[in-house]
């Protein structure tokens, strides 16, 4: 702790050889950034098992999902009695997979740009203009976070059931009111988010925008939301992974045309059989495009919320 | 929206907002009132749709007499009062006994994971502050349980979880031996560890992200200068780092606490219907009671007090947490971080 030794201007990544086995005072002097030799091992030790929590389940996935079905209805082993790619391709007649990975991709997709728009719109309004009831907009946006979903299930299974019956829109059992219901699932979040990270695009840019000539949705468009890409990206991001994995709704709203993976998936155990390797191979194509598109992107999100959220 | 914007003149655009000084610019206030309701509007109404009128509807629910007989048409189900809440908290009475036992396991949980989950996160998040080989590596790896989709994820714990074939039974008792038989897991009292687990698993890594963009905000010379005047370690991260995230925390624990106590996706993935009683937490209670006995009014009574409880705990914590920032404020100024940080 106290071993911190005066260097000023040491460049912060200049540390100690972490090898030496040499005796403490023949160590070149450190930088006072340096963390001490104790932290290093902690550090080592604690990330080490954390990455072993956080890899089993998904080493567990990866490998059940090859091996047969013999495998994994015995005593579990760490290692297959033989490789399969057998289980990759049952699971695309044991259950219709592919149309629920239709179903779960236009939910998802739809859900996702129309939040992302919405949420433009509204964090625009909120960080560029002054108007009466501001507070109370996002407040109470922000408030239906906390909305127990099981609250609103039933009241809106009868308001859209209700709606269907008076005008002809058919919300429930459709694609449509699960895309207009997961939309607002990720709405407040994405403008919490784009609040903060409008706020921080210059208001010098847009004026400049408006001086030129431009309307406020010129303004918005051609200044604003370019700067605030980042942000953006990580918004939709968020709101594709919240539509993409949600299951309460899904398994009330839907029905055999429009079910989405997140019901879909639970067709693999039947009263006498469960096909866990076909379950591990259909979770790891159902997780590969949101973790693939997550891990690309989450240098955005990170910056994202960055200069937004935690502001 | 695309019809408000019409081509005006630049001149009105410098003037600050609400300064409206002749009869010219009449127009342009105009619209300068009504554009900020305009793009609002999609997201009011679909906030309204979404969220608010099913709550009131569920509130209105909670007074009526609504089984499967009104189902149907549910507008002409019997006005019960408050019965349906008088059931809710008659904790003598088997409904609310259980309500109650389930209430308490959900506060338990919700504390123990939203702890676990900020303490874990902190901890990686701090470890992964300066750079070494290899830790985009593992940054990225750990967002992957909050990458995956949460049904695919619970699935993957389900089968480690299970008693005849699961790797947790393989590891414990035929490896480690540490128990003496094979135990349940996702029945009786071990779903609770279970769960708790599988939602650490899940959690953790959306504190690390958020502490993580925090921790990018703490500008680098608070560190140094920190470091030259003889701080260590352990002084840097108590003097800087805890007190500069802690906005970021006030939020991500409010957050965590809310999507936690209300999680439905991974108790009921990991169970199914009929959650073990160690495990039973809330949400998929009152999904139970509603949809198993076809008593909807009982459930939304039960919702309603739900929600009750978090509009309080909410506030409480917000009155407490945004007067502790202001009094700081009001003590220090938002500049005097620096000055704080000459241990």
């Amino acid at each position: 702790m106290s071993e911190t030794v005066r260097t000023a201007g040491a460049p912060r990544t200049a540390r100690a050889p972490r090898t030496t086995k040499a005796p403490r005072t023949a160590r070149p002097p450190r930088s006072p950034m340096a963390p001490p030799r104790a932290f290093l091992w902690t550090r080592r030790i604690f990330l080490t098992l954390l990455a072993g929590f956080v890899l089993v389940p998904v080493y567990v996935m990866v490998s059940s999902s090859l091996k047969p079905l013999a495998d994994v209805t015995g005593t579990f082993h760490w290692l297959p009695s033989e490789l399969t790619i057998r289980p990759y391709i049952d699971i695309w007649s044991t259950v219709p997979l592919a149309k629920y990975f239709v179903n779960s991709l236009i939910v998802a997709g739809a859900a996702t740009v129309c939040s992302v728009v919405i949420a433009v719109f509204s964090a625009y309004a909120v960080s560029r203009y002054s108007f009466r009831g501001k507070r109370v907009f996002t407040v109470t946006v922000l408030s239906t976070q906390m909305f127990p979903g099981i609250l609103f299930l039933l009241p809106l299974f009868l308001l859209y059931v209700n709606i269907g019956n008076a005008t002809g829109i058919a919300l429930f059992g459709s694609r449509g009111g699960l895309i207009l219901t997961y939309l607002t699932f990720s709405l407040p979040f994405s403008i919490w988010m784009l609040i903060g990270y409008f706020d921080s695009v210059p208001r010098d840019l847009d004026e400049a925008a408006l001086v030129d000539g431009c309307g406020p949705l010129g303004a918005l468009f051609r200044v604003v939301v370019p700067a605030a890409i980042p942000g953006i990206v990580a918004v939709a991001v968020y709101a594709f992974m919240t539509a993409w994995g949600e299951v309460l709704f899904a398994s009330v709203m839907t029905n055999d045309t429009t079910r989405t993976l997140a019901v879909g998936l639970q067709g693999y155990s039947t009263q006498y059989d469960v096909y866990w390797n076909q379950i591990m191979a259909a979770s790891l194509v159902v997780s590969v495009p949101v973790v693939a598109g997550f891990l690309l992107l989450q240098r955005y999100l990170v910056a994202g919320l960055t200069a937004g959220a935690v502001k | 929206m695309t019809t408000t914007a019409p081509a005006r003149e630049p001149a009105v655009r410098k003037d600050p907002p609400g300064a409206a000084r002749g009869p010219r610019r009449r127009p342009g206030r105009l619209r300068r009132v009504t554009l900020p309701y305009l793009l609002l509007l999609p997201a009011l109404i679909l906030e309204l749709l979404v969220h608010l009128v099913p709550m009131v509807i569920g509130v209105v629910m909670s007074f009526k007499e609504l089984t499967q007989f009104y189902i149907r048409d549910w507008g002409t189900a019997p006005w019960s009062g408050l019965d349906n809440y008088k059931v809710s908290v008659d904790f003598d009475a088997p409904v609310g006994e259980a309500l109650l036992h389930s209430f308490l396991v959900t506060v338990v949980f919700t504390l123990l994971s939203v702890a676990l989950c900020w303490l874990i996160g902190t901890a990686a998040a701090l470890c992964m502050q300066d750079t070494f080989r290899g830790r985009g590596l593992l940054r990225a790896l750990f967002l992957v349980p909050y990458a995956l989709p949460v049904y695919a994820a619970v699935i993957t714990w389900v089968f480690m979880f299970q008693h005849d074939n699961g790797l947790v039974n393989h590891v414990l008792h035929d490896q480690l031996h540490l128990t003496e038989g094979r135990s349940f897991w996702l029945i009786g009292d071990n779903s609770f560890f279970a769960l708790l687990t599988v939602s650490v698993w899940k959690g953790w890594p959306f504190a690390f992200l958020i502490v993580m963009a925090g921790l990018q905000n703490i500008p680098k010379e608070l560190y140094e200068a920190a470091a030259l005047d003889g701080a260590g370690m352990w002084q840097r991260v108590r003097r800087i780092t805890l007190p500069s995230l802690r906005p970021v925390n006030q939020v991500l624990v409010l957050v965590l606490f809310l999507w936690t106590f209300n999680d439905f996706n991974t108790p009921f993935v990991l169970f199914g219907r009929g959650a073990p009683r160690a495990a039973d937490l809330i949400s998929v209670h009152i999904y139970e009671a509603s949809f198993v006995t076809w008593n909807f009014g009982t459930g939304s009574a039960m919702s309603v007090l739900l929600l009750l409880f978090l509009l309080v705990v909410t506030g409480v914590y917000l009155a407490l947490t945004s007067r502790e920032r202001t009094g700081r404020r009001a003590r220090t100024g938002p500049r005097r971080t620096e000055e704080r940080a000459d241990v």
